[in-house]
């Protein structure tokens, strides 16, 4: 028994140092990276409360900050996919001197299809097994039917590509966010497989507004290409829409595309500066799609200052890396005289005609400040999004906000806990005692074991705690009110501590053991604030089968041995 | 050594039927309100959903000088916005500003609300002049595909919870108490979310948290319950069902008044210290407190001792006491053990488990 009681004190004592040095030790670390110790100021209140506030990660709610939501409209993406496919396919067909009528992107109802017309039915097999030689159709199902060749985009390839999609935007997002210079921010995928959800957590930013706007920047360069004769006639442009389709026989073939254009001035050859005139009205041109060549291919973008004066005299210098330079280079070289559309997401940013070859540089002209110069170049550095990105939810939490929520959390909880030992030690006397002991070694335990795993502490995980303390306090009382029982046949003291224990056991066992299942489903399942609750819940329980049943039962048991055997009371 | 409730003996189970009666009020009182609330023209809907469930911006804001509620309502609405709803907090200086989803079609579905309420209602607070100096202290703005993905989340998640809850139990007693045990939290839930339809209160994800806090609790009320049934079965094999229940109850009632009365003096104390944030989680805690206590006896055992009597006839140990007759089919067994007949009559059957 003394051997016994010997070796129980010594892991008890183990654990709680352990744990109060994980809560309340001080992680500074000295210049050579080692752990330092702690120093008497941190024995002080503040210095604990500092130790405390380092030691303990605080969720956005407690802490204040922003939380930010986004979904990557991954729809988008495949209707760009299906609708980009299909020029390249028509093109294809017909340089392998194929008679391709029509071919026609349909994206209506979830489908991703491009069906192809050919003249001659006879060479279909033909045209479906040849072009997978020249564009990569590797994800498409092809069927033929009729003079039809159709390309499907079957679900699971829907899902690869859209998930494809959330990845790259997510190291987008990741990238502008480090450019920015946020601190210390939290950047996840979230909700489930095929949410196509990303979470983005900033302590301390209270309007997201900028950042908001500069993540989700679509910012898609294209350089292309101008139906128009060349300079030095001028540029072609259409007063409405209509207009320009009427051009093209009404309907928009895939090869082309029409775009609001801005005119600022009359057209410059490509180095000049543009004089900005917001005042004109918006036209429209006919542009030659896919583009010569587009942001993918960028190497830098910086915002500079223009000749002009000015705040609105901002420009944007960019680069080619080597691929899209040689592309851009032997088009200006073959095209000079033509009008090149500078095309930012679908707007005409600029229309310069090719004066000589250009190779590998350009500029982005229009009415731009220093900050919106800035934050274009950075959107269009990180490169571009797959995607648009649509926000989901917007949480921001002002930290006094915060602060009164710890203060308001912080409090009941503790008044909570005063009660709670004021009734024990009332209730049940000396035993009251072990129960404290418990409650507050539980609580140390499940707050160390937050550090450790370094999990959350927010709003409904203070909830958690509370059920925490509720279960510590059912445990112990499950327990006394058991030994009582037994006390009341008759049995002695030690006997009567033994069968209290080892009847409660079973039940303190059932009820932790339902609870830890049902949190885990919570955890595994649920997200932010729910999955809070299940971790402080699940740890909080694994702390109290220790505190409440190991070492209460080491306190009765110093308490007897004390007595001897035959003690014949026992305060509880 | 101070004694609470030493040695009680109260037949609970013969209340059984006012206890579902009972039960049965509350719950359809709950329904009613629901239904009435959500199909009323112009109403507000089954609850008063937060802005995590239903789209929308809640803000709140500080001010240096607080003008009226009215005046902050009319400068919003200066600035288009509609139907906002402005509530003092318990902090002098601050409001609460709830604007519904602003702007019609896809695109207010999507991306409008959930940048164009924080927008508008900072350009209002501007308008009311530098003097009042408001300022936006925290936002919540949900969009209404995300509304609807928190709220499947949260039921989803409930569920599977229970579903874990009733697998365990299930496997360490018989299924009837797992499906017993279910059934109690879902009535817990469902008494508590009444109430919430009732008062108006509004659920928003701590609401949520409190739910499952409440399920914890409620459970683990009434797995204290059965396992002392289990080892009442286990001690006296000659005792009916209904007796040991009964007995059961009585053994862990000081318990269950001791834990669930400090229980729900702590989280009043959060009620009444934990402000307005904390406030609809703290009362969603306080009603669920009393309904899990209330429903292991009231709930919980009339209907595990009911199944084991109805739906097991084949597991059935009839204890029939010397001179009795047995009556097969209804369950009832004719005991003629004099003072216990009484109770014996209404079900002596009784499932142990070894």
């Amino acid at each position: 028994m003394k051997k016994n009681i010997l070796r129980r004190v010594i892991i008890i004592a183990i654990v709680t140092i352990a744990c109060l040095y994980i809560v309340l030790g001080p992680r500074r670390r000295d210049a050579a990276g080692a752990l330092q110790w702690p120093k008497a100021n941190d024995f002080t209140y503040a210095g604990i409360k500092r130790t405390l506030s380092e030691n303990i990660r605080l969720g956005l709610d407690l802490k204040g900050g922003s939380h930010l939501v986004m979904q990557v409209q991954t729809g988008t993406y495949l209707k760009k996919l299906t609708e980009d496919l299909a020029p390249a396919l028509e093109n294809a067909a017909k340089s392998a001197g194929y008679n391709v009528q029509s071919v026609t992107p349909n994206t209506s109802g979830g489908n991703y299809q491009v069906v192809l017309t050919a003249a001659d039915a006879s060479k279909l097999s033909e045209i479906r097994d040849e072009l997978p030689k020249k564009i990569d159709l590797s994800y498409w199902t092809s069927s033929v039917s009729g003079n039809t060749v159709t390309w499907t985009l079957p679900q699971g390839a829907q899902r690869t590509l859209s998930d494809q999609a959330v990845d790259q935007a997510y190291r987008i997002v990741d990238s502008r966010i480090n450019a920015v210079g946020v601190a210390e921010p939290t950047l996840q995928r979230h909700g489930g497989q095929g949410s196509n959800q990303i979470l983005l957590q900033m302590p301390g930013i209270q309007d997201p507004e900028r950042i908001k706007k500069l993540i989700a920047g679509e910012s898609r360069l294209e350089l292309m290409k101008v139906v128009s004769p060349p300079n030095p006639s001028p540029m072609k442009t259409y007063a409405t829409e209509e207009e320009a389709k009427a051009s093209l026989g009404g309907q928009v073939p895939p090869n082309r595309r029409v775009l609001p254009y801005s005119e600022r001035d009359e057209p410059t050859a490509a180095g000049e500066t543009a004089t900005p005139d917001p005042n004109r009205p918006t036209q429209w041109v006919v542009v030659e799609s896919p583009a010569v060549v587009d942001g993918s291919e960028l190497r830098s973008a910086d915002a500079a200052q223009g000749s002009g004066g000015g705040d609105s005299n901002y420009e944007i210098d960019f680069t080619l890396k080597p691929t899209g330079a040689d592309k851009f280079g032997a088009w200006t070289g073959a095209n000079v005289g033509a009008y090149m559309a500078v095309v930012l997401n679908n707007r005409v940013e600029s229309a310069p005609f090719i004066k000589s070859q250009i190779t590998d540089r350009g500029q982005i002209t229009g009415n731009f400040t220093e900050q919106s110069a800035k934050d274009l170049a950075l959107t269009l550095r990180s490169g571009a999004l797959p995607a648009p990105l649509v926000y989901l939810e917007e949480r921001t939490v002002g930290p006094s906000l915060g602060a009164d929520s710890i203060r308001a959390g912080v409090t009941s909880a503790l008044g909570g806990l005063l009660l709670v030992i004021l009734f024990m030690v009332f209730y049940y006397r000396g035993s009251g005692v072990n129960a404290v002991v418990a409650l507050l070694l539980n609580m140390i335990i499940t707050i160390a074991s937050l550090v450790v795993f370094d999990a959350t502490l927010t709003l409904p995980g203070i909830a958690g705690l509370i059920l925490t303390i509720g279960m510590t306090v059912d445990t112990n009382v499950l327990i006394f009110e058991r030994i009582r029982e037994e006390l009341e046949t008759g049995k002695t003291v030690a006997s009567a501590v033994d069968q209290g224990f080892a009847r409660a056991f079973v039940t303190v066992i059932d009820t932790h053991v339902t609870t830890i299942v049902s949190s885990l489903f919570l955890f595994v399942f649920g997200t932010g604030p729910i999955r809070g609750f299940a971790v402080t819940l699940i740890l909080g329980l694994l702390a109290n089968l220790f505190s409440a049943v190991y070492v209460s039962r080491t306190i009765f048991i110093w308490i007897l041995n004390r007595k001897g055997r035959r003690a014949e009371t026992l305060s509880i | 050594m101070i004694r609470l409730l030493h040695n009680v003996k109260i037949d609970w189970l013969a209340q059984r039927r006012y206890w579902l009666i009972f039960s049965s009020i509350l719950m359809l009182a709950g329904l009613g309100s629901a239904v009435t609330r959500q199909l009323a023209p112009g109403g507000t809907g089954a609850f008063n959903l937060g802005v995590d469930f239903k789209a929308g911006t809640l803000m709140r804001a500080r001010f240096n000088q607080r003008p009226s509620e009215d005046a902050i309502r009319t400068a919003l609405e200066q600035k288009g916005v509609q139907g906002a709803l402005v509530q003092s907090t318990d902090k002098p200086n601050e409001v609460l500003i709830k604007v519904p989803q602003q702007g019609s079609g896809e695109q207010a579905q999507e991306q409008a609300q959930v940048d164009v309420g924080r927008t508008l209602t900072a350009e209002a607070l501007t308008s009311l002049g530098p003097e009042v100096g408001g300022q936006i202290d925290s936002t919540d703005a949900v969009s209404a595909a995300a509304g609807r993905a928190l709220r499947n989340q949260a039921i989803a998640v409930t569920l599977l919870a229970l579903v874990g809850v009733l697998l365990y139990i299930g496997s360490r007693f018989e299924w009837t108490y797992g499906a017993a045990a279910v059934i109690t939290v879902f009535h817990d839930v469902l008494v508590t979310l009444g109430i919430f339809s009732i008062m108006q209160w509004e659920i928003d994800l701590t609401v949520i948290a409190a739910l499952l806090t409440l399920v914890g609790f409620s459970v683990n009320d009434t797995i204290v319950t059965f396992d002392r049934i289990r080892e009442n079965l286990r001690l006296h094999r000659r005792t009916s069902l209904y007796d040991l229940t009964n007995e059961a109850i009585n053994q862990t009632l000081s318990r269950t008044i001791i834990t669930a009365g400090l229980v729900f003096f702590s989280v009043l104390a959060m009620v009444v210290f934990g402000g307005d944030v904390l406030r609809g989680f703290s009362l969603a805690l306080f009603i669920g407190i009393i309904v899990g206590t209330y429903s292991t006896i009231a709930i919980a055992t009339p209907i595990m001792v009911w199944f084991q009597q109805r739906l097991e006839p084949a597991k059935r140990t009839t204890v029939a006491p010397a001179g009795g007759t047995v009556a097969t089919g209804g369950g009832a067994v004719a005991g003629g053990r004099g003072a216990k007949s009484k109770s014996a009559a209404r079900g002596s059957q009784r499932t142990a488990r070894s």
